[in-house]
C-alpha cells in the first residue's frame, strides 16, 4: 500500500440523529444535523480549502481560506464555522471566492521560508497543498517586509522540533494542547504581527515547560514548524500500516509509517476506537527501544549462572533448553517446571506459552504478571458480576456525570484516556478522586475534584464501606435497580451490616483520616449526581484487602444502579497492553482461557480432546508460590517469557533466592533483564513492531498488532514458543497467528465469533463475541449480569498486617510517571529519559524537615524488608506520613523494601503500604553497590567478556 | 513476614483468608475458606500446610483445613 495521509474532514462529525439534506456545487449531500459546510463538503468528495480547521478540533474560523457562497446568505462565510441546513445551496468555486482565497495566501506566503525544496515536509505540507489549490502564481507583496524568518528553532524536545520562522499561527496547536490533550501548556503570545506560539513563560522552550509531549501539536500542525526529528533525518514515509501500541492498557491504535524497513514515525490512528487519533509520549515517540544497542538477537546459554554468556545457534539453544526441562521433569516431576506468559507480548503467544506449560511440562504452574496488578479485579469482579473484566467502552466516560477515580492516576499511567477524562470533566462532570496523593486530576488547568478523600494508605475497604453507610443509611439506594438485577437476600444481609455505626464516617475517620463531612459529601455525589462511573488502578488492587476493595466497588455500583448502560459502571485501568489478554488466555494457574476453572470437567475434556493430551486437574503456582516452592526444592525450572520478576515483584531479595535456587531459567526477552541475571538460558524476544497478533485493552477491545519489520531475531515470539514445544515432543505446526487465534476461538466461548478477518475488516472487536453477541460487546452486563443476579459481598475492613512503629514511621506507597513505564525496559532506553532519569522520593516538606533533608538529597529509604537509597524531592503532594517512589529504574530496586504482604485472596502483592524510614544517605547502600557487581557479572558474554580483559 | 519460611507463610495465608471472611458464622466461614483453598491452592501448598504449621491456625482456618483435608480423602478414595 502506498502512502496516503489520514483524512481530514476538517470538522468533528456531529452524533445528531436527525438528517439534513443540502446542495454543494450542483450536489444534494445528507449529513447529520450539525455538521458544518466543510464537512458535508469532503464527505461527498470535495474539499474546500482550509489551514486552521482539523478534524480533531472544534472549529476556529481564523485562517479565512474555507469561505463559500450561500444562496440567500450575504457575504462569504467561513465553511467550517456554518452548520448546514436544509435545503441550503453552497458554491464552493466562484471567482470571487478565489480572488479572496488568492488573497489570504499571499499574505501567509509573504512571510513564510520559500524552502520547499529542502523543507522536510516537502510534498506533506497543507500550506503547500493550499497555495496549489487555490492557485497562487505571486505574491504582489515581496518579501523584504517585516517578517519571522529569522526567529530561532526549539529543539530542546528529544522527538520534535518547533521551528517559529514556518509558523502561520493557526493555532491548531494550541488548540490540540487544550482540547485533545487538555494539559494547555500552549498559548498564542502577543497579538497581531506579534502573535507567536508560546510553550508557557517567555524562558521556557518546548522541554522546560508543561508539555508532556504528547504529540497531538505536531500531529495537528499543517506546516513544517512542529515536525518530528525523525522526518527530518530520514524523509517521507512511503507506506503505513495499523498496528497497536505495546506500552499500557489503553491500547492505542497507530499508523506505523516507513521508509523501507524503516520506521519514520507512529502516527495515531484516528479511527482507533481506543484512542480516538490521540496519543501519548510512549506510543508517539518511545520506540527506539526496538533498535537499542541492548538489544540481544541472538540466543545464549549458560550452565551456571557465575559463568558468562555463551552465543549459540537457535538450534542449540532450544535443543539445550528442552533437553534441561525433559530431564528435571524425569527426575522430580511434572510439578517442578512452570513458567510465566507475558502482559506484554499477544493474545496467541501468551496462548502458547499456557499451553506448552500445561500440554508440555504436564503442570497448571503458569501465571502472568496480572498476579501484581489486577488479579484483585479478575477475582472481585467475577464473584460480583461474574465476568473477570471492566463492564464499559473508554468512550462511555462522555456520558458520564459523576467520575469516581480510585487508586488511579490516569493522566501519568493512562494519559490518553486520562486526556479524554478530562475532556469530560471540562464539560462539567463532577469529580471524586480517593488517593493518599494529591494527583494531577485532584487540580489542574480547568480541573477541580469536588471531592479528594485523601485517605490512609491501606484503608480504602474502610472508605468504600463508610460511603456505602451513607447511600444506605440516607435512603439513596436504587431499590428497584437491586430487586430486579441482584440478589435481594444478599443485599439486605449487605446493607445491614454497612448501616451498623462501627461503619460510618465518623467512626472510620480515625483510620481513613477522611474528614467524614467530606466522606459524606462524595458518597451523596455518588449517589446522586447521575451516571456515576467508577475508574480503578492498582492503588486499589495492589493491598492485602485488594479483591475486597473490588468488591466494595461493585457493591457501590450496584447499590446506586451504575450498572448496564453508558456513562456509568465499574472500569479497572488495566496496567499493561496485553494484560487483559494474557488473562484471558488462561495465565492463571487455576484457570483455562475464558475464565473456566481448571476442575471443571467439560471444559478440561474440551481442551484435552483438542490438544490430545490429559491434563492436570489440580490449580498449579502462583508467582510467588513458585518462588517459595523453589526454595523448598520442589520447583526447579522456569520459562519466563517477556516479564521481568526480580524488578516488579516484591521483596527483591526473596525473588532472588528462589531463581537461585532454580535449576534451569529460562528468560525470553528483548533485553538482558534482571531476571536475566538468574537465567541459565537466553532466547531473545521480538518487539510488537516484529510480529503478527492481537492484544486486548483495558476495554476487553481485540485489536490487531501488524509485522512492519522484519524480527531481529529471526523469530516472532510465538514461534520460538513452538521451536520448544516442539522440542519437548509436541506437535505443533503453526504457519500464523492467526491460526492460532482460530484455535483460542475453537476453545473459549467469549471469543467464538474473534477471527483474523473480521479484525482486518472491522478494526477492533470487545469480547464477549458469540452467538449472543455477534458484533461484541462494549458495554457488559446491559439486560442481566453474567452470573445471574448481581451478588453484593459484604467487605468488613480488616487493616494490614504491615503497620508503622518508631523503627518505621511513615508509609511508603508506589506508582507510575507519564515517560517511564513499569520497569523501564522500553522507556529507559530511549530519549524519555530527558524527563524521568531516575527514581525519586516523595516526601512532604514537614517530614522532610523534621530529618533535615533537602531536595535532591540522597536519602535511604529502610523497611523490615531492606533498604536502598535514592533522590528525595520535597513535594506537599503526599500527605505528612507518606512518601512516594516510581520503580522504573533497576539502581532504585525500590522492591527491596516492598513486603511479601499480598491479597488474601490472589497474592496480589501489597506494593501499596510498605513501613518505612527515611534517613540522609550520602550514596547508593551497600546492596546496591553489590548488586551494580552481580549485574554487571551477569551480564558478560564470552567473546565479549575476553575482548574487555 | 519476610522473616517467615514457606510453612509458616502458608499458615499466616489460611488465617488471612479466613480473617476476611470474619463476618459471617463460623461454620460458613470455615466452608468459604476451604472453598478458597480447594479452588486456588497448589495441591503441595495444602499438604504443606496439613503437615506444617498448623498450630498456628485460627480456629476457623483450623476447621477449614479439616475440611480440606477430609475433601482431599474423599477425592482420593
Amino acid at each position: 500500500m502506498g502512502y496516503e495521509p489520514q483524512a481530514d474532514f476538517g470538522t468533528p462529525p456531529s452524533d445528531a440523529q436527525a438528517q439534513v439534506t443540502l446542495t454543494i456545487d450542483g450536489r444534494a449531500v445528507t449529513v447529520p444535523a450539525g455538521t458544518t459546510v466543510m464537512r458535508a463538503a469532503a464527505e461527498c468528495g470535495g474539499s474546500i480549502p482550509k489551514l486552521c480547521a482539523t478534524d480533531s478540533l472544534k472549529q476556529f474560523g481564523s485562517c479565512r481560506l474555507c469561505l463559500v457562497e450561500i444562496d440567500g446568505a450575504r457575504g462569504t462565510p467561513a465553511s467550517c464555522t456554518t452548520p448546514v441546513a436544509e435545503g441550503m445551496v453552497v458554491h464552493t468555486q466562484t471567482p470571487r471566492l478565489q480572488k479572496l482565497r488568492r488573497g489570504v495566501m499571499e499574505l501567509y506566503i509573504s512571510d513564510h521560508p520559500l524552502d520547499c525544496l529542502t523543507c522536510s515536509d516537502n510534498n506533506d505540507c497543507e500550506l503547500q497543498d493550499q497555495a496549489a489549490a487555490v492557485g497562487l502564481r505571486d505574491v504582489r507583496y515581496g518579501y523584504s517586509g517585516d517578517n519571522h524568518l529569522g526567529a530561532m528553532p526549539d529543539i530542546s524536545n528529544p522527538y520534535f522540533d518547533f521551528d517559529p520562522s514556518k509558523c502561520i499561527v493557526c493555532s491548531r496547536c494550541v488548540r490540540a494542547c487544550d482540547e485533545v490533550q487538555g494539559t494547555l501548556a500552549l498559548t498564542i503570545d502577543g497579538r497581531g504581527f506579534g502573535s507567536k506560539v508560546s510553550a508557557g513563560l517567555a524562558s521556557d522552550d518546548f522541554l522546560s515547560s508543561e508539555c508532556v509531549s504528547c504529540g497531538a501539536c505536531v500531529q495537528a500542525c499543517p506546516t513544517a514548524t512542529l515536525q518530528e526529528k525523525t522526518m527530518k533525518e530520514i524523509g517521507k514515509p512511503e507506506r503505513s500500516v495499523v498496528t497497536t501500541c505495546a506500552y499500557c492498557g489503553v491500547g492505542c491504535t497507530f499508523r506505523a509509517e516507513m521508509r523501507g524497513e524503516q520506521l519514520v514515525r507512529m502516527v495515531p490512528w484516528k479511527d482507533g476506537k481506543a484512542n480516538r487519533g490521540h496519543s501519548c509520549v510512549k506510543g508517539r515517540f518511545a520506540w527506539g527501544y526496538a533498535n537499542h544497542q541492548d538489544r540481544i538477537t541472538t540466543p545464549m546459554i549458560r550452565q551456571s549462572i557465575d559463568e558468562p554468556w555463551r552465543e549459540v545457534s537457535w538450534d542449540e539453544a532450544i535443543a539445550y533448553a528442552a533437553s534441561e526441562l525433559r530431564r528435571i521433569k524425569a527426575q522430580h516431576g511434572a510439578r517442578a517446571l512452570g513458567g510465566i506468559t507475558s502482559s506484554r507480548c499477544t493474545n496467541e503467544e501468551t496462548f502458547l506459552v499456557q499451553k506448552l506449560i500445561r500440554a508440555g511440562f504436564g503442570a497448571n504452574n503458569v501465571d502472568t504478571c496480572a498476579r501484581v496488578c489486577h488479579s484483585p479485579t479478575g477475582y472481585g469482579l467475577k464473584t460480583t458480576f461474574g465476568t473477570s473484566a471492566g463492564t464499559q467502552d473508554f468512550d462511555s466516560v462522555m456520558d458520564a456525570d459523576v467520575i469516581l477515580v480510585i487508586g488511579a492516576n490516569p493522566t501519568d499511567a493512562h494519559p490518553v484516556f486520562g486526556s479524554r477524562m478530562k475532556r469530560r470533566l471540562r464539560e462539567g462532570a463532577k469529580l471524586i478522586v480517593i488517593d493518599p496523593r494529591r494527583t494531577d486530576l485532584v487540580k489542574s488547568p480547568h480541573i477541580e475534584a469536588q471531592h479528594h478523600l485523601a485517605l490512609q494508605p491501606g484503608t480504602n475497604v474502610a472508605v468504600l464501606t463508610a460511603m456505602a453507610h451513607v447511600i444506605v443509611t440516607e435512603g439513596l439506594a436504587n431499590e428497584g435497580f437491586i430487586r430486579e438485577r441482584c440478589d435481594w437476600d444478599e443485599y439486605q444481609d449487605w446493607a445491614a451490616f454497612v448501616a451498623q455505626a462501627r461503619n460510618a464516617p465518623e467512626f472510620l475517620e480515625a483510620v481513613t483520616r477522611v474528614p467524614a463531612a467530606e466522606l459524606r459529601a462524595a458518597a451523596r455525589l455518588y449517589a446522586t449526581g447521575g451516571n456515576g462511573a467508577i475508574y480503578y488502578g492498582l492503588g486499589v488492587t495492589e493491598h492485602s484487602q485488594g479483591s475486597s476493595t473490588v468488591m466494595a466497588i461493585a457493591n457501590l455500583a450496584m447499590v446506586t444502579g451504575n450498572i448496564g448502560r453508558r456513562g456509568v459502571g465499574v472500569n479497572p485501568l488495566r496496567g499493561q497492553n496485553n494484560v487483559q489478554g494474557a488473562c484471558d488466555m488462561g495465565s492463571f494457574p487455576h484457570e483455562l482461557s475464558g475464565y473456566r476453572h481448571i476442575s471443571d470437567e467439560t471444559t478440561r475434556k474440551l481442551f484435552e480432546a483438542d490438544w490430545g493430551v490429559t491434563l492436570d486437574p489440580e490449580p498449579g503456582l502462583r508467582i510467588p508460590n513458585m518462588l517459595d516452592a523453589a526454595v523448598d526444592g520442589s520447583f526447579r525450572a522456569i520459562y519466563i517469557q517477556g516479564e521481568d520478576i526480580l524488578q516488579s515483584d516484591p521483596n527483591t531479595h526473596h525473588v532472588a533466592a528462589g531463581l537461585r535456587a532454580m535449576e534451569c531459567v529460562i528468560v525470553q526477552d528483548l533485553f538482558l533483564n534482571e531476571t536475566a541475571n538468574y537465567a541459565h538460558i537466553f532466547l531473545p524476544g521480538s518487539t510488537f513492531l516484529e510480529k503478527n497478533g492481537t492484544f486486548t485493552n483495558a476495554e476487553r477491545r481485540i485489536q490487531p498488532v501488524r509485522r512492519v519489520m522484519e524480527p531481529a531475531n529471526g523469530y516472532e515470539d510465538w514461534e520460538v514458543t513452538q521451536l520448544l514445544a516442539n522440542a519437548m515432543g509436541l506437535d505443533w505446526h503453526y504457519g500464523h497467528a492467526s491460526e492460532i487465534l482460530e484455535e483460542i476461538a475453537r476453545l473459549t466461548p467469549t471469543f467464538t465469533g474473534v477471527n483474523w478477518e473480521r479484525l482486518e475488516a472491522e478494526g477492533s472487536l470487545q469480547w464477549p463475541v458469540n452467538a449472543a453477541h455477534p458484533d461484541g460487546s462494549p458495554i457488559m452486563h446491559v439486560d442481566g449480569f453474567v452470573r445471574g443476579k448481581g451478588k453484593f459481598v459484604v467487605t468488613d475492613y480488616v487493616p494490614t498486617d504491615e503497620k508503622t512503629g518508631p523503627r518505621f514511621p511513615l508509609l511508603l506507597t508506589t506508582g507510575r510517571i507519564l515517560s517511564q513505564y513499569n520497569v523501564g525496559a522500553q522507556t529507559r532506553r530511549t530519549d524519555n529519559t530527558a524527563w524521568h532519569p531516575e527514581d525519586l522520593l516523595e516526601i512532604h516538606p514537614t517530614d522532610a524537615e523534621n530529618r533535615g533533608l533537602r531536595n535532591g538529597d540522597w536519602v535511604k529509604l529502610a523497611s523490615r524488608t531492606g533498604e536502598t537509597t535514592l533522590r528525595a524531592l520535597v513535594t506537599d503532594r503526599v500527605a505528612p506520613g507518606v512518601v512516594y517512589t516510581t520503580f522504573h529504574h533497576p539502581t532504585t530496586q525500590a522492591n527491596v523494601v516492598t513486603t511479601d504482604y499480598s491479597d488474601w485472596a490472589t497474592n496480589c502483592p501489597e506494593y501499596k503500604v510498605t513501613a518505612v524510614q527515611i534517613t540522609p544517605s550520602n550514596g547508593l547502600t551497600g546492596w546496591q553497590e553489590d548488586y551494580e557487581a552481580l549485574s554487571r557479572r551477569s551480564r558478560r558474554i564470552a567473546d565479549h567478556a575476553e575482548a574487555a580483559e | 513476614m519476610s522473616e517467615m519460611s514457606t510453612a509458616e507463610r502458608l499458615a499466616y495465608m489460611a488465617n488471612q483468608i479466613a480473617r476476611n471472611f470474619g463476618t459471617l458464622p463460623d461454620d460458613k466461614a470455615a466452608e468459604e475458606t476451604a472453598q478458597h483453598i480447594v479452588d486456588f491452592w497448589d495441591p503441595r501448598m495444602i499438604e504443606g500446610l496439613l503437615n506444617g504449621e498448623m498450630q498456628r491456625l485460627s480456629p476457623v482456618a483450623l476447621r477449614a483445613m479439616e475440611i480440606v483435608a477430609a475433601h482431599r480423602s474423599h477425592r482420593a478414595a
